[in-house]
């Protein structure tokens, strides 16, 4: 018998519901933080160089529209049925999301507090990481959180190559005319997709202490 | 076999570009199905956006209606409402709306909200009505983000249309899909490749909506803070 209720019997050949959450927020994170890593390198180019600002968020939203679906097809005789095809094409998805934010965030720091700290001797390297960074921290997250829901969201198209954790219970929702399955796999990763985001606006809670007078 | 020979193949394939299944119904119907739920998604989100950012209130409640629209996986939706409703055109307008509000309902809320107390406070004190107010002064000053964010749902609808086709939908995902199925890698990376020039032709169009209707006062670059 079908159960109705929110989260029936998993059928055993698609895995457990620990299993499914351990691949989907693996492939998920994994992405947005190979995103994170290479998204610092281009958007500080960025700011070194804003000619070419424009044109990287134009390349950045054609890349965004190449659909999901079909670089995961195509990336299969590369690397084959595993997880690093859906981790590759969402890792660059997700450059759309960070780049613009961070080149922002780094823009909009006021000129006087730019001025103090290179007063104050910070440079190079050392005020990036010491000023510039974490008073561009409110933007970066709004990006981090954009790209991480989003991601968290988007694995699930990876049961087209079956590397797809919850995905793989849409598939089978399709083919066994399921409704309940593909409601647990929606229900269970809108959860965990805004479970990462609470955690996210934490981080920024914790990472940002002086602005927590101000509101959001 | 190189995976951009076989597409040009596919591509160069006059069998290809005629009949129901051929590339320029499917690309019609990609852009019809993708407009559509712009539009849709324009309906709900936009006013929605002006009311909250106008009032300068619910910012919660558009952040988080936001969020959850972006956390839920369109292929589930597709599947679930394709099992409930069966092959129907809303069972994909559904999913596709979805994904078209974020961007329409963020931008335009952040945009009329953000815009210079100085500039609604000299319409108010011309004795604009708010309504007024709201269509002379802060749609206009607020257009560049409000544009963008409907660029940004066009994008995500015209991507996000080729999932659709896991649902024995029409549009370029058919390509894909049936590439998939039938092992063509030319046809999955030829269906991708119009999927691309479908949405370059969005950011086309974009830009020359900003140049009509962004007011020139407005496209002055602002000297950054």
């Amino acid at each position: 018998m079908r159960s109705a209720g929110l989260f029936p019997h998993i059928p055993s050949y698609l895995g457990t519901y620990g299993s499914l959450i351990q691949q989907q927020l693996t492939m998920a994170l994994l992405s947005v933080l190979f995103g994170l890593i290479a998204a610092l390198p281009i958007a500080l180019l960025c700011v070194r160089y804003p000619k070419i600002y424009p044109a990287m968020v134009g390349l950045l939203t054609v890349i965004y529209s190449l659909p999901s679906i079909a670089l995961f097809v195509l990336l299969v005789p590369s690397t084959g049925l595993t997880q690093t095809t859906v981790i590759i094409p969402l890792s660059v998805y997700s450059l759309a999301a960070l780049v613009p934010n961070i080149v922002e965030g780094i823009r909009g720091i006021p000129e006087d507090v730019r001025l103090a700290a290179v007063a104050m001797g910070y440079t190079g390297a050392r005020r990036l990481v010491a000023v510039d960074l974490p008073l561009a921290v409110p933007p970066i997250m709004a990006g981090l959180r954009v790209a991480t829901v989003g991601n968290v969201s988007m694995v699930s198209v990876g049961t087209v190559i079956g590397v797809g954790a919850f995905g793989a219970l849409f598939t089978a929702a399709a083919q066994l005319s399921r409704s309940d399955l593909a409601v647990t796999g929606i229900v269970v990763i809108v959860a965990l997709a805004l479970a990462c985001d609470l955690l996210l606006v934490v981080a920024q809670r914790l990472l940002t202490p002086w602005n927590k007078r101000r509101s959001a | 076999m190189n995976v951009l020979s076989q597409a040009w193949g596919w591509l160069t394939t006059s069998a290809n570009w005629s009949g129901s299944d051929g590339i320029p119904t499917r690309f019609l119907q990609h852009y019809e199905y993708s407009a559509e739920a712009v539009l849709i998604g324009a309906l709900i989100a936009f006013p929605l956006g002006l009311l909250t950012g106008h009032v300068k209130r619910g910012g919660l409640l558009v952040t988080s209606l936001a969020n959850v629209a972006r956390a839920l996986p369109t292929l589930g939706l597709v599947v679930l409402l394709v099992v409930v409703m069966g092959v129907k055109f809303r069972a994909v307008m559904i999913p596709l709306v979805a994904l078209t509000v974020p961007p329409i309902l963020l931008n335009t809320y952040e945009g009329v909200r953000n815009v210079d107390p100085q500039l609604t406070d000299a319409a108010k004190g011309m004795g604009l009505r708010p309504w007024q107010v709201l269509w002379r002064a802060e749609v206009p000053a607020a257009l560049p983000l409000i544009l963008t964010g409907f660029q940004f749902a066009a994008v995500n609808a015209v991507a996000n249309t080729a999932i659709a086709a896991y649902s024995s939908f029409g549009g370029l995902g058919r390509f894909v899909i049936d590439g998939l199925a039938t092992t063509d890698y030319g046809m999955v990376a030829g269906g991708a490749f119009l999927i691309v020039i479908a949405a370059i032709l969005n950011l086309v169009i974009f830009a020359v909506l900003r140049k009509l209707l962004i007011s020139p006062g407005l496209r002055q670059k602002k000297p950054t803070t």
